[in-house]
């Protein structure tokens, strides 16, 4: 009995102490909640994870001594899925940072959790510029892009090169909605007019009929308020039902893989704005290559900024010395991020992270010289005038 | 351009053309539920299931076995036409007698099993599938472009709706549905093999499911929930046009489709309730439906 008892003691004892051992050296745990399955997955999705982990591996593994690990999970593009795995991200498995991927409404039903739990909050895939606007929280960084960025490059251009007259095709949620506004904006302001707009779910698949609701409004563009899979579906269909020979496309926010899937001879003379071309500099080349070799595709903006804010995060935890959110946010505040992905970007007090981003024009089949080289630049627009002026977006801190 | 109400022509023709379109599927998917509940008083919630299954398998033909759409067109129809037969053979019969809801229930369980399946599979995203290169084109009807395809798999679904309602209708075999329909012990007592008649019926109704599915893999994307995403507005359907009733179940489907076409023109926001709100006015008025019998 008295044997039981004492062995009982022993390994309990030992076992607190090897508990305690195991907090001492508890991993740096950076979470990715994104779409893994849905419309948006081939834009970021596992391709965004397989970023992440080469982040982590390119920075040694490692950061003040602690393992450095991520967990992804599903979204399914829910908002209410999101916010909950979230909370329970930050509240049971000690996730240091998160990385917001794809969908608007849920980087939106995410970041009040982060900043409750006083842990920073990468905004990658999302794109709604009210994320750092009315609906701004202190630890949310908007890393990648946002609307206004992709609609001030993107709908300028449309109008110099003679289109006035627009008709909108948009998602119907936060992301879509906020597109559309930006670029409605932009197109009144540069002497435009939006003369209609549809608004499609999220998913739709066959745009049929809004595309001819486009078609009889005898607008001369036809704007694309989606992404991903909603937008190159309806390019492909814009091209079927004849749309194409009566209105020009624009895409708000189109990715490389969009290119590609749509194929160059239905998206060629596309413009398209970017922050981030796998063939813009020597750096991204050579990153992209690598990512190539090891996923198969090219990758999107969106997994290339995945890669960097991982980087750029940890750059941080090392330079503050310390996962402690506050102390992490008031180091990255004071960065200078310089790396394949952004050259020279400097976070605003919003969290909005001001960079270049490049209006492009996709090529004719005849100018592309080989695999995915599908962009012409036509123009470098200097961060802060791509995101425009920080008094518009109306945040509060 | 010519105004109609203030619309232009174009337009509503073109929105008329998609809604027969999404009619003829509306009807060909009503059809099948139309003449399984008929014989078999069964209301088979997994229509929806067997259609996304018809669309799945026409696009694993392709990516695993090379098969084209004309073999697919085929075989997968074939295929859940089978998967069909063993569910009516092997579950549905061993609830014959009892309340209907019990095979709701079983066939409801059975759409959360199959979508759940294929979702662990193949994700939810949805995979394009191309239609034939035969039908890659684009027709120019002069008040819109129409794409080839979109022609064929209109005509392709009315050709099966009426098939099966000369089929039921005309045909010695279908007087023996009809007579089932009304009395199965009766027909029986004639020497008919009963039990057969109502396994291949069910295994029919899904066919159709699967046929359906094929034919609007090209149009839709197939996703693990294309079905689920139909089945609720097929089954307002099959109830405005009267339970069990074959014509019902065509008139109401192409019907159906148009005025949700011209919802989407006059007041795009009802366009996908509009079916509903017609099947509440249509029970006001008509329980049984508008072509269905008073029991």
């Amino acid at each position: 009995m008295k044997f039981k008892r004492l062995t009982m003691a022993l390994s309990l004892t030992l076992g607190l102490a090897a508990l305690a051992q195991a907090q001492a050296k508890e991993p740096v745990k950076i979470g990715f909640i994104t779409d893994l399955s849905g419309v948006y997955s081939a834009v970021d999705g596992p391709g965004g994870a397989a970023a992440i982990k080469m982040a982590i591996h390119d920075f040694g593994g490692s950061v003040l001594g602690r393992k450095i690990t991520m967990v992804d999970f599903d979204h399914q593009n829910k908002a209410d899925l999101a916010a909950a795995k979230a909370k329970e991200f930050f509240s049971r498995d000690g996730v240091d940072m998160l990385i917001g991927g794809t969908n608007s409404g849920t980087a939106l039903a995410m970041a009040p959790i982060a900043s409750q739990f006083k842990k920073p909050f990468f905004v990658v895939g999302a794109g709604a510029s009210s994320i750092v606007g009315k609906q701004c929280k202190p630890y949310t960084v908007m890393y990648a892009y946002n609307t206004t960025a992709l609609a001030r490059g993107t709908a300028s251009a449309v109008i110099k090169h003679g289109g006035k007259s627009w008709y909108f095709l948009t998602a119907d949620y936060a992301f879509g909605k906020s597109l559309e506004s930006e670029g409605a904006k932009v197109v009144d302001a540069d002497g435009g007019k939006v003369l209609g707009q549809a608004l499609a779910p999220l998913g739709a698949s066959n745009f049929s009929s809004y595309l001819l609701q486009a078609q009889a409004s005898g607008a001369q563009v036809l704007g694309l308020a989606n992404a991903g899979g909603d937008a190159t579906n309806a390019i492909k269909q814009a091209n079927q039902f004849g749309v194409t020979k009566s209105m020009k496309l624009a895409g708000l926010l189109l990715f490389i893989t969009d290119i590609h899937s749509v194929g160059l001879p239905a998206a060629q003379g596309l413009y398209l704005t970017t922050p981030w071309y796998w063939n813009q500099s020597a750096k991204s080349r050579a990153w992209a290559e690598r990512y190539l070799k090891q996923t198969k595709v090219i990758p999107t903006f969106l997994q290339a900024g995945d890669y960097s804010a991982t980087l750029t995060y940890l750059n941080a935890v090392k330079a503050a010395g310390t996962t402690d959110g506050a102390k992490v946010m008031a180091e990255l505040r004071g960065m200078k991020v310089n790396d394949m992905f952004m050259h020279n970007g400097t976070m605003r007090a919003s969290g909005l992270m001001i960079h270049d981003m490049y209006l492009m024009q996709v090529k004719t089949p005849a100018q592309s010289t080989g695999a995915w080289d599908y962009y012409t630049r036509v123009q470098t627009i200097p961060g802060n005038e791509a995101f425009g002026p920080e008094a518009s977006y109306g945040c509060s801190l | 351009m010519a105004e109609i109400f203030g619309i232009p022509v174009p337009l509503l023709l073109g929105q008329l053309m998609l809604g027969l379109m999404n009619g003829a599927f509306y009807a060909m998917l009503s059809l099948g539920l139309a003449v399984i509940f008929g014989l078999m008083d069964e209301v088979n919630f997994a229509h929806g299931a067997f259609f996304m299954m018809g669309a799945m398998f026409a696009w694993m033909g392709g990516q695993y076995f090379h098969l084209g759409f004309w073999w697919m067109l085929l075989l997968a129809p074939l295929a859940v036409g089978l998967f069909g037969l063993l569910v009516e053979r092997l579950m549905l019969r061993r609830l014959r007698g009892m309340d209907p809801i019990y095979g709701l229930l079983l066939t409801f369980g059975l759409t959360l099993l199959i979508e759940g399946l294929f979702r662990t599979f193949f994700g939810v995203a949805g995979s394009p599938y191309n239609p034939p290169a035969l039908l890659g084109g684009t027709l120019n009807l002069g008040f819109m472009y129409l794409p080839t395809y979109y022609v064929f798999a209109m005509a392709a679904s009315l050709a099966a709706c009426f098939g099966t309602w000369f089929l039921i209708e005309r045909t010695k075999l279908g007087s023996y549905l009809r007579a089932g329909t009304e009395n199965p012990a009766l027909v029986q007592a004639f020497g008919i093999n009963f039990p057969l008649l109502v396994m291949l019926t069910f295994a029919f109704g899904s066919a159709l499911a699967g046929l359906a599915g094929v034919l609007a893999a090209p149009i839709i994307q197939v996703s693990p929930l294309m079905g689920s995403n139909l089945i609720i507005v097929v089954f307002a359907i099959v109830v405005i046009g009267g339970m069990g009733s074959v014509m019902g179940a065509i008139v109401s489907g192409l019907a159906l489709g148009v005025i949700e076409g011209l919802t989407k023109v006059f007041y795009a926001p009802i366009s996908s309730t509009v079916v509903f709100i017609l099947m509440a006015l249509v029970l006001t008025v008509r329980p049984a439906g508008l072509f269905g019998k008073e029991k």
